[in-house]
């Protein structure tokens, strides 16, 4: 039964639903103009038609390298990305006719950036595809993956203030006019890495240990990595200043260790750390400062962003924070519609708030039905990681799935004031080349590994991929179940 | 490993339910608090889209308009009358909250009634910007002027006052003027610090330019009270001639009641009439000590003491409006409840705790020329949308009934004799037939006293054309009422069209 339908591609079904989406992305553009100018223009159809060219080429090159994906994962991104787009497509329109500029050609300006990144990632994803048949070659080079990781990871934080910080955290190269966020492809790395580290330990990390209070707990040898990786991520909550990024490190790896151990002991030391960690860097940034203020002002800031003290002092105030949550609420249940708000009451609307601004004009409504997506493309990828045979290939695959969804619960969470705002980007939605390309490659890694799930034992690709070979290494091997 | 995995996909949803219980909180519940924020811009940026409604006066002259801008506020409110109706119109500022007429006709102005819907509904389709609707007030700009013109120029040098006129048949404030005033443009200025620092400068003035004293502010009323004690005699028996005892001096407990001059009532008795044309204090605080302390202050409640909910604005709500400060009587009680007699006398003559504002003082003149009914005063003559279509018109009603048209034509003879022949002589107007009461006031130890004038005027045809209050606080040289009854007579003059040019 499993096998009859296991033979279906979908992959017609993801050409519909990519056409789907970028109908979607053409009416937003159509509803952006009739707000800005009062009128459709006739060509109001050319970005999303742009944007749709270059994802009908991803398709296709997924129907040929890829033909058993996940038919969801590629229009659900595809939509973000557009809608994303059309977002910094509209902010441009409206700050031409502000400044009584000349309208924008379509390559023009911020939108026109994203546009040419969108097609940079677009041929990164498609080169992984073409390249990578086989997802569990990567753990060949698990460990240059873990070194570059480590080093992009660092880069920001040893670099002076000058090279790499941006509105008081430190999580950006500058090289002139070109800023990389070196983390976006650190944790794609990291993730590599941690997957392969952990298929090799997991027996030693989830059978031996004491029993207290009936929960399972590691021998204290085998807690060694857990708390370098702990030490690390604090380590970048205070010299990057940014909470976000340490979660988004700590999490993934800790996640990665629950996957692999199936020990929930993993999860309660890790949150334990982590957030005693957090609380001490919050009393040490009280009554130390230093390298601590910065974390501090903003937990500070977030506890009560609206008082007086936190909204109006000189630096590190709560007035990005503020507008933004004034942005939103203004919207509103329904928005005041795509075009008709004033996101550029919020600084830096085009990247990190990229979704207050967007929350304004598509109101609670839209904020969910995007939340929904992003939800989509999170369990669409743990799905992949459930039905994949192989420990690598399920634990890349959930690392990945997990750290992108965890990244949007950070942003989105520090927006609407749920935690300490951080200086993360919106998955394919903010303005800006590194956190584009880094998540398509994620992506394309997720579309690898879920044809790898769903394609049938013998379909005429794994054959012509050459006879199959016993794996040599354990993390090549299936799954086997532990039982402790 | 599927298990873990299973559940991290519900960590990552619950974090995402999370997230959307947030975004309810903001958007969903707390929305409105957002949206009305100070430090939101965007609803003042919408609000100032479309032209705010026009301020006219009676016969079409604007008050307050807007002008075109280049800024991120389309429109510019401006005052072209300044001080004159600041105290009437207040101010729209963009940040702080607006007050007077543009606060209490906000809806209308702003266009968001849902008198305005059909402007609403047609913009939506048309994607015009209609602007608000328009205000007509009752105020006749003549009057107005004349009457901020004679206070501002007094010849006793007072800085502190206030006008009231208001039309006796229909409750129309015809002209209300509070000294000294303020230009209201610099708060209605874009630029937050300028009406930031306007408004602190203003509200840290200590003459108070921003308190409306024609009806937020209470003095002890002087002798123009007598008009009330003499309404309660009227009621209780005695008539225009009945001879009242009087004489040079007066002790009762602890108070010494003198009159203002030796040759004022130095008899032992003197009619009704007479006492209130030389204003004799002797005379009023003994008669008040007769008709007793309840008889007072009943008489003062039925005639608009008391009254704690009174607004001047338009007659559709009753709450809609400039609120009017009460005027009050006091106690008049000892420590233990009873009469006390002393407070009592010196209250009969508008002193101890009396307090009134000046529009009740016009109240009063305004109820005896219209036979007793007192009109609800109004200031919104006519609402009008952004076509100029009317769609409200003031449809006067009659407040309260205060006395029998009886008891108010004594009065209006008796208070017709004050102005003909005793201390309100300079209210007189050639032609008209004018009627009033001065009153002088005194305040603390060693302070001016107040001088104070109500009154109303009878045009040839013998037609109530206009009842007045003036006050003027802390009047320096003595007569302090004197002063109060000129302006007062040219102010009536004006509100019924004649002179002031």
């Amino acid at each position: 039964m499993s096998r009859i339908r296991g033979l279906k591609t979908r992959r017609n079904a993801e050409l519909g639903l990519l056409v789907f989406a970028m109908l979607l992305v053409a009416a937003f553009g159509a509803t952006v103009e009739a707000n800005q100018f009062d009128e459709i223009r006739a060509n109001f159809w050319v970005p999303a038609g742009l944007i749709g060219i270059l994802f009908f080429g991803l398709h296709m090159v997924v129907r040929f390298t890829a033909p058993f994906a996940d038919p969801v994962l590629l229009p659900a991104v595809a939509l973000i990305n557009g809608i994303g787009v059309a977002f910094l497509r509209r902010l441009d329109l409206e700050n031409a006719i502000a400044n009584k500029l000349a309208i924008p050609g379509f390559f023009a300006e911020t939108s026109g950036r994203q546009l040419a990144w969108t097609l940079l990632s677009l041929i990164l994803a498609a080169v992984l595809l073409l390249l990578l048949r086989d997802h569990r070659v990567v753990s060949r080079y698990a460990y240059t993956l873990g070194l570059v990781g480590i080093v992009l990871m660092m880069i920001p934080a040893v670099l002076p203030a000058s090279l790499s910080e941006v509105n008081g955290a430190k999580l950006w190269i500058r090289l002139g006019p070109v800023t990389i966020q070196p983390g976006e492809f650190a944790k794609l790395a990291l993730v590599s890495f941690f997957a392969y580290y952990l298929v090799r330990k997991r027996e030693v990390l989830s059978l031996a240990s004491h029993r207290v209070l009936g929960v399972d707990f590691p021998r204290g040898r085998d807690l060694g990595p857990v708390l370098t990786v702990w030490l690390f991520s604090l380590l970048v909550l205070v010299f990057e200043k940014d909470l976000g990024t340490a979660l988004l490190y700590f999490g993934l790896f800790v996640v990665t260790l629950y996957v692999a151990t199936e020990r929930s002991s993993w999860l309660i030391i890790g949150l334990v750390l982590f957030f005693g960690g957090v609380y001490v860097a919050y009393l040490l940034g009280e009554t130390v400062g230093g390298p601590f203020a910065n974390f501090y002002d903003r937990a500070e800031i977030w506890l009560d962003p609206f008082a007086a003290k936190n909204y109006e002092r000189e630096s590190g105030n709560s007035y990005q924070l503020v507008q933004g949550l004034l942005g939103l609420g203004t919207g509103g249940l329904f928005g005041t519609g795509p075009g008709a708000g004033s996101p550029f009451k919020v600084p830096e609307v085009r990247t990190d708030f990229i979704f207050a601004g967007l929350g304004e004009e598509i109101g609670l409504f839209g904020l969910a039905a995007l939340l929904i997506i992003y939800l989509l493309i999170v369990e669409r990828g743990l799905h992949a990681a459930l039905a994949v045979r192989d420990s690598f290939g399920k634990l890349v695959a959930g690392g990945l799935a997990f750290t992108l969804g965890l990244q949007v619960f950070v942003i989105l969470g520090g927006i609407t004031g749920l935690i300490p705002l951080t200086g993360q980007t919106t998955p394919f939605l903010s303005a800006g080349g590194s956190s584009l390309m880094a998540n398509w490659l994620l992506i394309a890694m997720l579309l690898r590994i879920s044809d790898a799930a769903r394609r049938p034992a013998n379909t005429p690709a794994e054959r012509a991929s050459g006879p199959k070979k016993a794996p040599t290494q354990l993390h090549g091997a299936m799954t086997e179940v532990i039982k402790p | 490993m599927n298990a873990p995995l299973r559940r991290a996909g519900v960590v990552i949803l619950v974090l995402f339910a999370l997230i959307f219980g947030k975004l309810n909180w903001v958007q969903a519940y707390k929305a409105d608090e957002y949206r009305n924020d100070a430090r939101n811009k965007r609803v003042q940026i919408a609000e100032y889209e479309r032209p705010r409604g026009v301020i006219q006066a009676a016969g079409g002259e604007t008050v307050a308009q807007n002008t075109e801008t280049e800024g991120e506020l389309k429109y510019q409110r401006i005052y072209p009358k300044k001080e004159i109706y600041a105290p009437v119109l207040g101010y729209k500022p963009v940040n702080l909250s607006a007050v007077g007429v543009e606060q209490f006709e906000n809806d209308i102005l702003s266009g968001s009634s849902d008198k305005l819907f059909a402007d609403r509904l047609s913009d939506m389709f048309t994607g015009d910007k209609t602007g608000g609707g328009n205000i007509v007030l009752s105020l006749i700009p003549r009057a107005q002027e004349v009457a901020w013109k004679q206070m501002t120029n007094n010849q006793r040098g007072v800085t502190k006052g206030a006008a009231v006129a208001i039309d006796p048949n229909t409750g129309a404030i015809q002209a209300m003027v509070s000294m000294p005033s303020y230009n209201p443009n610099p708060l209605a200025s874009h630029d937050d610090k300028v009406a930031f620092e306007a408004y602190k400068k203003l509200d840290a003035d200590k003459d108070q330019p921003l308190l409306n004293r024609a009806v937020a502010n209470t003095l002890p009323p002087g002798s123009t009270f007598k008009v009330l004690i003499s309404a309660a005699a009227l009621e209780n028996g005695y008539n225009v001639d009945s001879e009242i005892p009087a004489g040079g001096v007066y002790q009762e407990g602890g108070a010494t009641i003198k009159n203002a001059e030796d040759e004022i009532c130095p008899d032992s008795e003197v009619t009704l009439k007479t006492a209130l044309t030389q204003s004799c204090n002797t005379g009023y605080a003994k008669l008040g000590v007769k008709l007793g302390r309840d008889v007072v202050i009943d008489t003062a409640k039925k005639w608009g003491f008391e009254d704690e909910a009174l607004h001047v604005g338009d007659l559709e709500a009753a709450d809609k409006g400039l609120p009017v400060a009460a005027s009050r009587t006091g106690p008049i009680a000892n420590e233990d409840g009873t009469v006390d007699k002393s407070a009592l006398a010196q209250s009969s003559i508008g002193q101890r705790d009396v307090r009134m504002t000046p529009l009740q003082g016009a109240l009063i003149a305004a109820t005896v020329a219209n036979n007793g009914t007192q009109m609800r005063p109004y200031l919104v003559q006519q609402q009008l949308d952004a076509d100029r279509r009317t769609i409200y018109t003031a449809n006067p009603k009659p407040l309260r009934q205060p006395t029998s048209s009886g008891v108010a034509e004594g009065l209006k003879e008796m208070m017709i004799s004050v102005v003909e022949n005793g201390t309100g002589k300079s209210a007189q107007i050639s032609g008209f037939t004018v009627g009033g009461k001065t009153g002088t006031a005194d305040t603390s130890e060693g302070a001016n006293p107040h001088g104070w004038f109500i009154g109303f005027a009878y045009d040839e045809d013998g037609k109530a054309v206009s009842a007045v209050c003036v006050m003027l606080e802390n009047v320096p040289g003595g007569h302090a009422s004197g002063e109060a009854a000129r302006i007062a007579g040219l102010i009536m003059k004006a509100a019924a069209g004649r002179g002031g040019d």
